[in-house]
């Protein structure tokens, strides 16, 4: 693995090699060790056009931890964000060492662009992009349900997740049917029409209109931000409508299995894909997924890059 | 110069010697003793082939391409006429930019270039632009197009199909309605929900191609769709063929050769519009065009800067060069398979070409008395797609590295030997 | 490929080496086995055994990974992380005993030093060893040896446990052509 752009990128066994890394990283980390010197003297670049303050100091946090040299550069409204200068921007980063770019961006794609061998030969990790992709997140909460539900299995067999919300348009959604389906969890999509992909019939999932049915059904629940310039492009009627099915409020909250958990990535819009009390409640543990993104970017940082700069795979 | 073409494969198959003296076929007695004698054993000739999409980029756009290159581009591809669309910087839509364009293609003396004219003014959709005044310029023009936009107000299209009926000329419509094709980056299907990329749905072509044909129906006028890409596209078209609509209708070399599938690693090269389509559009495709549901194959050479495809997929330009190419994909896709024989080549990108835009002297038979535009093609013979090799000013080509079949080895235009030796 | 350190002679290296612990430290009260995984902990987790039944109660033992802290990372493709368990007690003021299965280079144990370094500051740390075979890169000895075996560098030593081999015994073989 020389790249992380995609979870199609991952077997099943370098995923859960993530997910084991992550976990002993996190038990030493908040136990006798705080930082690590494994990757002393390496660069990685945090390559961010869009904004994403959480995204961005959990990787900054990761490479720390790990010693590595952490440049930031945060490119909103600089040339950039334009587009053009993404390969002058890369062969920059090429000139200056960087040995991986975690990047952001709001095309779909960026991120294999960059990885092209001829624009730079560094690592690259996708951090998310446009609405195609988020492995890191989606490895977070593959282990934030290992952690939870996984009865001390490796991976997520039988496991029933629910995802719910503007699945058309997520980059979490896709990166976590990817992930999730390949580690054995029954994934079950719960979206207004507009807000479902064209083809997802052939998706490795099921398909639901009906939040209430698919409730109790479920042993994680992860709810998508629902932005607010999709109800000018018609996609559902008003943030009230959308609330009134699609949303977690404290009734559904109740409905769910006792030991179901609450999920959401992050910025939550409260009031509109999930009230306040759901996201506080006890099932939620919303605020765990951060943490455990450390671990999780710990893992993949040290795995892409603690071993020989050659081409080849997790061994 | 004068020519006498010895043991010629012609596109109905039999062998002949074709002399030229002074522009056009001569019998062989006629020819002066200084003739160069050319060996076409083994060799395919072929009417001059007839482009009627063709983005040349000059005016405005130079660095990409100019009337000279293009015209270049088109002689090395076996072209002896090209179309150059309407979408430069001045738009194409007066007398005077027409006259500009088809004089520049004069100076070159490569090959015809006729400049297609903008249906509105400035691309706008809005207010018909001087159509007569095109039709009865210097250039002539005939097939008027807003291509790279398509006419979307219904009113607007109805009144163009009108107008041209006074000259005898057709409307080609680029067919994508735009309310369903916003900030669309390619096929919507499987594929575009995978990547994440915005879908550009069939439907979206489909039912500007239904209103149109309705509308030429209705106005008893000429219509030709431009780039055909969807197998609910051709189902229109042969619908409206066999009600008797004077329809006419293109596609493209690279969507009978092409998918969606080729977007999968983002590499902007294959972006186009319209995008690439799926495995079964593409043998729709070509089942309509052998069958001549579809008239005529034409490229859509669109040639862009590396800057504008050497980026991220949403940011980069729509367009590949075809002008090159567009004679070996044909010849891969409909020759190979067995689809269509080498008079059905003639026909598809010579005749009916020339027949829907009226140019004279293009698209007629090799025979005694006709101009001598003509093309030759070592078809037994594969060669390599090198971007760096072409003679286009630009580099989009999605065919570099492939093997194909087919090389032009001579393109004559007028009489003259324009490309080969 | 040969036998140079069977089960039974094995065992017998194992208790004395426990003796030898409680010898130096003047009983087991002050020490912390950490084992360096893998075969290095369940050498530990015997030698434990051993000062257990010679003492009674229970000695503090634990493991000490030493992935993050190599050297060598760059050399190699990235290796999965081994548990580190550290007793409750900790490490501060306490005599830690290193226990690793063979001693080589030496490296191993620097990194081991580098990783206890990280998590507090022993009173002493000294080093046991089953095998050791010579050919030191860095200046580190071992404190305990079950059995000292001259080799040449290219010969493989291997040092099967019944909990990860399901055999107790010490091979050499001659190396590869590489
Ligand atoms: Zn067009």
């Amino acid at each position: 693995m020389k790249h992380l752009l995609s979870i199609n990128d991952l077997s099943r066994d370098e995923a859960i090699l993530i997910l084991d890394t992550a976990a002993e990283l996190a038990r030493i980390s908040d136990g006798p060790m705080k930082k690590l010197p494994t990757l002393r003297g390496r660069t990685i670049v945090n390559l961010f056009a869009e904004d994403s303050t959480r995204t961005r100091i959990s990787f900054e946090a990761a490479a720390k931890r790990l010693s590595a040299d952490v440049i930031n550069f945060s490119a909103k409204g600089s040339s950039l964000s334009k587009g053009e200068s993404l390969k002058d921007t890369a062969q920059t980063l090429q000139a200056m060492g960087a040995d991986a770019v975690v990047i952001r961006h709001p095309a779909s794609g960026a991120p294999f662009r960059l990885a092209d061998n001829q624009w730079m030969s560094g690592a690259v990790i996708n951090a998310g992009d446009g609405t195609h992709e988020h492995p890191s997140q989606a490895l977070l909460d593959a282990y934030t349900m290992r952690k939870h539900l996984g009865k001390g299995a490796k991976d997520l067999a039988g496991l029933r997740v629910a995802i719910v919300g503007d699945i058309l348009h997520s980059r979490v959604a896709r990166s976590n049917v990817l992930l999730l389906t390949k580690l054995g969890a029954h994934v079950t999509l719960v979206a207004p029409p507009t807000l479902l992909p064209f083809g997802v019939d052939s998706w490795p999932v099921t398909v639901s209109y009906d939040l209430d049915l698919v409730i109790p059904q479920v042993d994680a629940i992860m709810m998508l931000r629902i932005q607010q310039e999709r109800m000018h492009e018609i996609f559902f009627p008003s943030a009230r409508e959308y609330s009134r099915y699609f949303g977690l409020n404290r009734d559904r909250v109740n409905a769910l299995n006792p030991n179901a958990i609450i999920m959401h990535p992050g910025p939550m819009n409260r009031g509109l894909e999930i009230t306040a009390d759901a996201a506080d409640s006890a099932r939620s543990v919303i605020v765990e997924q951060v943490s455990n993104g450390v671990s999780v970017r710990m893992a993949i940082l040290y795995l892409l890059l603690g071993g020989a700069p050659i081409e080849g795979g997790i061994n | 110069m004068s020519y006498l073409l010895k043991n010629a494969t012609m596109p109905n198959g039999s062998k002949a010697d074709l002399a030229i003296h002074d522009s056009h076929f001569v019998p062989e007695s006629s020819l002066p003793k200084d003739h160069q004698v050319i060996d076409l054993a083994g060799k395919q000739v072929l009417p001059g082939l007839v482009d009627l999409h063709t983005h040349l980029r000059e005016p405005g756009f130079e660095e990409s391409e100019t009337v000279a290159t293009g015209s270049l581009s088109a002689v090395r591809g076996g072209f002896t006429a090209i179309s150059a669309m309407a979408n430069t910087a001045p738009v194409a839509d007066t007398a005077g930019v027409v006259e500009q364009v088809y004089r520049l293609g004069q100076a070159a003396g490569l090959c015809d270039v006729f400049p297609i004219g903008a249906v509105t003014q400035g691309l706008n959709g809005q207010t018909l632009s001087e159509i007569g005044a095109m039709a009865d310029s210097a250039a002539r023009v005939r097939v008027f197009s807003d291509d790279g936009k398509c006419v979307f107000d219904p009113l607007i299209m109805r009144r163009a199909l009108e107008y041209v009926k006074k000259f005898d000329g057709v409307i080609a419509q680029h067919a994508q309605e735009p309310t369903l094709t916003q900030d669309a980056q390619m096929n919507e299907g499987e594929i575009s929900a995978q990547l994440g990329l915005k879908g550009w749905p069939a439907v979206a072509e489909e039912a500007i191609i239904a209103r149109d044909v309705l509308l030429a129906e209705h106005t008893k006028s000429r219509l030709h769709i431009c780039h055909l890409t969807t197998a609910g596209g051709v189902e229109i078209i042969r619908w409206a063929k066999a009600r008797g609509i004077q329809v006419t209708a293109e596609v493209t070399p690279h969507h009978l050769l092409l998918t969606d599938d080729y977007a999968k690693n983002y590499d902007p090269i294959f972006k186009v519009n319209p995008p690439l389509r799926l495995e079964s559009d593409v043998l729709a495709l070509r089942a309509g065009l052998a069958d001549g549901t579809i008239d005529i194959v034409a490229t859509d050479h669109a040639p862009h800067s590396s800057e504008s495809k050497d980026c991220e997929w949403s940011v980069a330009s729509f367009g590949m060069v075809g002008l090159e190419t567009a004679l070996s994909i044909v010849i891969k896709t409909m020759v190979e398979t067995g689809a269509m024989t080498y008079a059905d080549v003639a026909d598809r990108l010579s005749i009916a070409p020339a027949r829907i835009a009226r140019y004279e002297n293009h698209g007629q038979p090799l025979e005694i008395g006709n101009v001598a535009n003509l093309t030759v093609v070592d078809t037994a013979s594969n060669w390599i797609v090198d971007r760096d090799l072409m003679s286009t000013r630009s580099k989009n080509t999605p065919f570099h590295g492939f093997e194909l079949p087919g090389v032009v080895t001579h393109t004559f235009f007028n009489g003259k030997l324009v490309f080969g030796e | 490929m040969k036998t140079v350190l069977p089960a039974p002679d094995m065992s017998r290296a194992i208790v004395r080496i426990a003796h030898e612990i409680l010898e130096r430290y003047d009983g087991a009260d002050s020490i912390t086995l950490l084992g360096i995984p893998t075969r290095g902990a369940h050498l530990a987790t015997r030698i434990a055994a051993a000062i257990n039944a010679i003492e009674g109660g229970q000695v503090a033992v634990g493991t000490l990974d030493t992935t993050m802290h190599r050297d060598d990372l760059r050399t190699r493709s990235p290796k999965a992380l081994l548990p580190t368990l550290i007793p409750p007690a900790g490490v501060e003021g306490r005599h830690v005993v290193l226990v690793d299965d063979v001693l080589f280079s030496g490296r191993t144990i620097r990194a081991a030093l580098d990783a206890l370094g990280e998590i507090g500051r022993p009173t002493s740390v000294s080093l046991a060893v089953l095998v050791d075979r010579g050919h030191r890169e860095l200046p580190i000895k071992a404190d305990f040896v079950g059995k000292n075996i001259p080799t040449s560098r290219t010969e493989i030593i291997k040092v099967n446990l019944v909990e990860v081999d399901g055999t107790d015994e010490v091979t050499i073989a001659e190396g590869g052509s590489k």
